[in-house]
């Protein structure tokens, strides 16, 4: 038997390759890490923009987003109470704006909740207590733009995206998706800008205050009704029932309350 | 370029296509095909990992222990995927997020591993690097047709530039949902297969058995 097929021989060669292959893999990690990170923040940031309308992929560059991102205030907003959460508040829990990972926060059980099945309109399972929201103020403090985000899940998987409401926290200014598994070119269309150009100044509540904005099929007629999808019967409904819990008394219902009647 | 370098780089291309005759590493064919620049930068990615494992398996295939080959080479493709990945992260962000996971799924393609243990263990490094090159650009050829394909009937467009007009955007062409579906890209390589094995009838494999008639009591039942 040669020295390589030995036990000393293979457990020699299996030790070297593990070190030289971790040693590159880490400096690959290492070294590429900020570009990563900036890379990551660049794109959250711009779909932010692109759902409050504020950016135009077409005619804006991506060294724009920098700048136009300045205007938004970052708030993070207690779900159930409807309120902005105070610095105070924010250090007890630990949660450090910049930072705050909602995605990453449905996974603690301490900074979320399992949903009962009737109230889990957009079968989400659990829910976080604290969402990030951001905010367009005027020069006189007079809330322009409120940038929600949501999720809910499609026909393959959860869509998460952002919806941008008007200062009156009824009226929509936008709404983009930012991931998702839908089939593309049919529930995939949910990205497509001819789509999402239909929802602009519809209405999300009725003058009962109950959520009435809706996707439905061959209709978008009046304030509170949106043209579902062709093909994509199920993506469509899981945006409805998105919409609805998201704008409900599960969601940012709390929120847009207390931000309207003051 | 010797007439060995030019054989090896060029023949997996029509005459011992990884996809065409081995029928290796379909499954990412099927999933990054609907638009062509995911295509692109999946056969780019998945020659890159082919060439350079191919590279380094040589290079080394004098010192490995037989008993621990194959996790070896496992070892060594994975490193290079993750660094691929990590790479896309870094310079190609939106494309990476759109291929997700089919990078990472590099590391299970049958074609990278087929070479390392096919060609690698066998040759010296840098003729195993041109092959590597070679079966990387028979994948993409073969992927590049089936994005071709998909992308202009199923979308209407090619590398996302509008050539034929949607009916959905204004225009006249209605496009074919099917094509955006994961089965279309069967068809398309099934067609493919059949007209590379029609020109080239060598290409058709033996049959391993042959179906016997059906006996008097299997037609009763």
């Amino acid at each position: 038997m040669s020295s390589k097929d030995s036990v000393s021989g293979t457990i020699k060669v299996a030790l070297m390759l593990c070190v030289v292959c971790s040693i590159f893999i880490s400096s690959a990690a290492v070294l590429l890490k900020p570009i990563q990170v900036t890379n990551r923040a660049l794109d959250k940031n711009t779909n932010i923009l692109i759902a409050a309308g504020m950016y135009d992929p077409t005619s804006n560059a991506s060294a724009d987003v920098p700048e136009l991102f300045s205007q938004f205030k970052q708030r993070i907003v207690d779900l159930d109470a409807g309120t902005f959460l105070s610095d105070q508040e924010l250090a007890d829990l630990g949660i450090d704006i910049e930072t705050y990972d909602q995605r990453a926060a449905i996974n603690s059980t301490s900074l979320s909740d399992a949903i009962d099945g009737s109230d889990d309109i957009a079968s989400l399972k659990r829910r976080v207590r604290y969402a990030t929201v951001y905010l367009v103020e005027d020069n006189n403090g007079v809330l322009e733009t409120m940038v929600l985000p949501v999720s809910g899940y499609g026909l393959w998987g959860t869509m998460y995206g952002y919806l941008a409401l008007e200062g009156d926290g009824n009226t929509v200014k936008g709404i983009g998706f930012y991931e998702h598994k839908e089939t593309p070119g049919l529930g995939g269309e949910i990205t497509n800008p001819r789509w999402t150009s239909l929802w602009p100044g519809k209405e999300v509540y009725d003058a009962d205050g109950d959520v009435s904005l809706s996707v439905v099929k061959g209709g978008g007629q009046g304030a509170h009704q949106i043209d579902g999808l062709s093909g994509a019967s199920l993506t469509s409904r899981g945006v409805d029932q998105l919409i609805e819990f998201w704008m409900g008394p599960m969601g940012f219902g709390p929120l847009i309350d207390n931000l309207t009647k003051s | 370029m010797s007439s060995d370098t030019k054989s090896v780089l060029l023949k997996p291309i029509l005459e011992n296509n990884p996809i065409g005759l081995q029928i290796l590493g379909v499954c990412s064919a099927l999933a990054v095909t609907t638009s062509l620049k995911v295509a692109v930068v999946m056969c780019v990615a998945l020659t890159v990992v082919t060439a350079f494992s191919n590279f380094f398996i040589s290079l080394v295939r004098n010192y490995m222990p037989s008993s621990i080959r194959i996790i070896v080479q496992m070892t060594i493709i994975a490193s290079l995927v993750i660094a691929v990945d990590q790479l896309l992260q870094a310079f190609a962000y939106g494309i990476s997020k759109q291929l997700s996971v089919f990078v990472g799924l590099i590391i299970t393609n049958c074609i990278v591993m087929g070479r390392a243990e096919a060609f690698a263990m066998k040759n010296p490094p840098v003729i195993s690097f041109m092959d590597g090159i070679g079966n990387g650009l028979g994948y993409s050829i073969v992927l590049l047709a089936v994005g071709t394909i998909r992308e202009l009937f199923g979308s209407g467009s090619l590398f996302g530039i509008e050539i034929l007009p949607l009916v959905s955007n204004g225009g006249w062409y209605q496009g074919n949902g099917l094509m955006l579906l994961a089965p279309s890209a069967f068809f398309i390589i099934g067609f493919l297969i059949w007209i590379l094995r029609s020109r080239k009838p060598d290409q058709v494999e033996q049959n391993e058995f042959r179906m016997a008639a059906h006996t008097l009591e299997e037609v009763a039942h």
